[in-house]
């Protein structure tokens, strides 16, 4: 197919809907319908569409526990490195390394690490910031954040086909489908 | 949009007894909380307090220049007394923080969804109080360009840190704090940043807000991860609000001086952070939410719930009083038993007594359900409450110094009049930042609102 520059590629289309069970029912029919690059969009997080989108698992716990683990790791090192290898002091032949003291210390690295790898993890897993993206072209995509509901089917599905996934979403009885340009 | 039309009169002057007046859905909560942020139009009451406060702040300002200028000696430390104000005004405003820390993370992993409307609001309150703490050591010090020197920095000398330090835990444990709750009031803010770029007419309004939001769309992929995040934060910061004034009375417990050589330090200093908190964040929500007419969000329930943990809170700092007296005669230690028999009469017993009627006889009005419910007794239990922490950390800090083992040093301590600038100085300046804040970011949280509505509407009804 050859598009003509004058017609921007499309990366996929938009459907607005007005509440909570709207959006619910309409995502559960798109992926009956076989459809899997999907995304939600909504201001406040749904757990029904979370279960639909099978978006449950993620990894950021994993990230935060290898950040808070790294800290630990860190704080201890920090102590052990200052107290036994670089200015070792005898007083009276207590131990250098004197870990229980340390305790403190590891702990608070250990928080601070994982709440750096909380939010950075997030963001990056997010693949944000990105101040700006397609999707803010639609007029009315600003209510995303206020209070309405959208669903996204993408053009890179396999089942997308213009005409046909327009046809299907309009069937949703949404309040308006968009397109969006890439 | 359809739902515009909403009754904002009814709103204004809800008396009901729900969490939420029944006119807020979707699309009146993100009005009525991004209208405040994004409209010209400011109370006159916030007016007001900025004009009172600016001068405060002022004061501040001035404290600081005549100490770094001339030195600690302005104020009113002398031997035996090393620990004033200082360290009092340090105990007290790292405590009130604590109150947002458990707000926003305690009552949210206890799934207490009241919580949602004053969160916010409470770790703004964390990250100011918090500022205001951190300020009391690094003057302390006496040379606060020198301050860098706490930190585990490569020196000519090759110092270290001494590591088995209860004060060097204190540079971990507060500066890990502020940052741990910096995190977590951005990241719970980035929803509503980016409402308020959506919302915004002003294009550079909306430009700020958009580099803020950093872009959030509201994915259900990023809501999944945010999530995630968000309870794991929660997670990590309810052992860190315990370990922060824990290690903060340490640097008591530790010692040696009667009365501070204690074990019921950590669990005591808790308490206490919470209870002041607590009585705080009455003290700020109840003239805010008149002044900008939140009485359906942050509800007469959400002022009574409040009420309870600060009666509940301030029973277990009665309990901790209780123990101090009762051990100090169980350990048949006399320097412990003196100790406390000076507290009750000797110089200092008027303010240990006042600390008493404020902390343990003023809440007892709480107990009826009337008075939890109405904004005056609650403000002014609150604004009680909030002095008497300060004269208990008075009482711990000065009473046990300036009479300690050997008579021939005793001394009366009090502070000077730039003690009490500085003090003063800093609520000045927290009110002033909490002016701007509740002025320029959303201080309820819109997308956590709008997720408990529904429920809230259901135990309501």
């Amino acid at each position: 197919m050859n598009h003509g520059p004058a017609q921007p590629e499309l990366r996929g289309l938009i459907a607005e809907f007005e509440n909570e069970e709207a959006i619910v029912a309409a995502t559960q029919k798109t992926v009956d319908a076989g459809y899997h690059h999907i995304e939600t969009y909504t201001p406040y997080p749904l757990d029904e569409l979370l279960d639909i989108q099978h978006l449950h698992k993620n990894k950021v716990a994993l990230v935060i526990l290898i950040g808070g683990l790294t800290g630990c790791a860190v704080g201890f090192f920090m102590q052990y490195f200052a107290s036994v290898i670089h200015y070792p002091i005898n007083v009276g032949g207590r131990p250098l390394n004197s870990w229980p003291a340390f305790i403190p210390v590891m702990f608070e690295c250990t928080v601070l690490f994982a709440s750096f790898s909380a939010l950075i993890g997030m963001m990056v897993m997010n693949k944000l910031p990105r101040p700006n993206h397609p999707l803010f072209d639609i007029e009315r995509f600003r209510y995303a954040t206020q209070d309405r509901f959208f669903l996204c089917i993408e053009a890179e599905d396999p089942y997308f086909e213009k005409d046909a996934t327009r046809q299907f979403l309009e069937e949703l009885n949404p309040h308006e489908v968009n397109e969006v340009e890439a | 949009m359809s739902q515009k039309a909403i009754d904002i009169e009814q709103v204004e002057t809800y008396k009901g007894d729900g969490f939420v007046a029944p006119e807020y859905n979707n699309t009146t909560v993100t009005e009525k909380i991004s209208n405040i942020v994004l409209r010209s139009h400011t109370p006159w009451g916030l007016f007001l307090a900025v004009a009172v406060l600016l001068p405060v702040v002022g004061m501040l300002g001035i404290s600081i220049t005549w100490l770094v200028l001339i030195g600690t000696g302005i104020w009113g430390l002398n031997v035996p007394v090393g620990w004033g104000f200082a360290i009092i005004n340090f105990v007290w405003w790292i405590g009130i923080g604590h109150a947002g820390t458990l707000i926003s993370a305690i009552l949210h992993l206890m799934r207490q969804d009241w919580r949602n409307s004053i969160n916010r609001f409470a770790e703004a309150m964390t990250i100011f109080a918090v500022m205001c703490a951190g300020m009391f050591p690094l003057l302390h010090v006496g040379r606060p360009w020198l301050a860098y020197w706490l930190l585990p920095l490569p020196n000519t000398m090759s110092l270290w840190p001494q590591w088995r330090s209860p004060l060097v835990w204190d540079v971990f444990a507060v500066s890990t704090y502020f940052t741990v709750s910096l995190i977590f009031w951005y990241m719970g803010m980035i929803p509503d940043l980016g409402t308020l770029r959506d919302r915004a007419k002003h294009p550079i309004v909306a430009r700020i807000f958009g580099v803020l939001s950093m872009g959030w769309r509201g994915a259900s992929s990023h809501w999944a991860r945010y999530e995630k995040a968000y309870l794991i934060l929660a997670g990590l910061s309810t052992p860190l609000v315990l370990s922060v004034h824990s290690i903060v009375s340490l640097d008591f417990a530790v010692s040696l001086i009667p009365g501070w050589h204690t074990t019921v330090f950590p669990p005591y200093f808790v308490a206490g952070a919470i209870y002041a908190g607590f009585a705080m964040v009455l003290t700020l929500t109840i003239p805010v939410r008149k002044w900008f007419k939140l009485e359906g969000l942050i509800t007469t329930r959400h002022l009574e719930n409040m009420g309870k943990v600060t009666l509940a809170t301030g029973f277990i700092v009665v309990y901790g009083y209780a123990m101090e007296m009762f051990i100090s005669w169980y350990s048949a230690s006399p320097y412990e038993g003196f100790m406390m028999w000076n507290r009750m009469t000797g110089q200092y017993g008027h303010i240990y007594w006042a600390l008493i009627f404020c902390n343990a006889v003023s809440i007892q009005i709480l107990w009826w359900k009337r008075a939890r419910r109405s904004p005056v007794v609650l403000f002014t239990v609150s604004l009680i409450v909030g002095v008497g922490m300060w004269l208990e950390r008075f009482v711990i800090v000065v009473t046990s110094l300036a009479n300690d083992y050997m008579p021939s040093s005793w001394d009366y301590y009090a502070g000077t009049i730039w003690d009490w600038s500085l003090y003063i100085g800093t609520i000045g300046f927290f009110l002033f930042m909490m002016c701007l804040f509740i002025r320029f970011l959303p201080m309820i949280p819109m997308s956590e609102m709008k997720m408990v509505i529904p429920k809230h509407r259901k135990k309501d009804a």
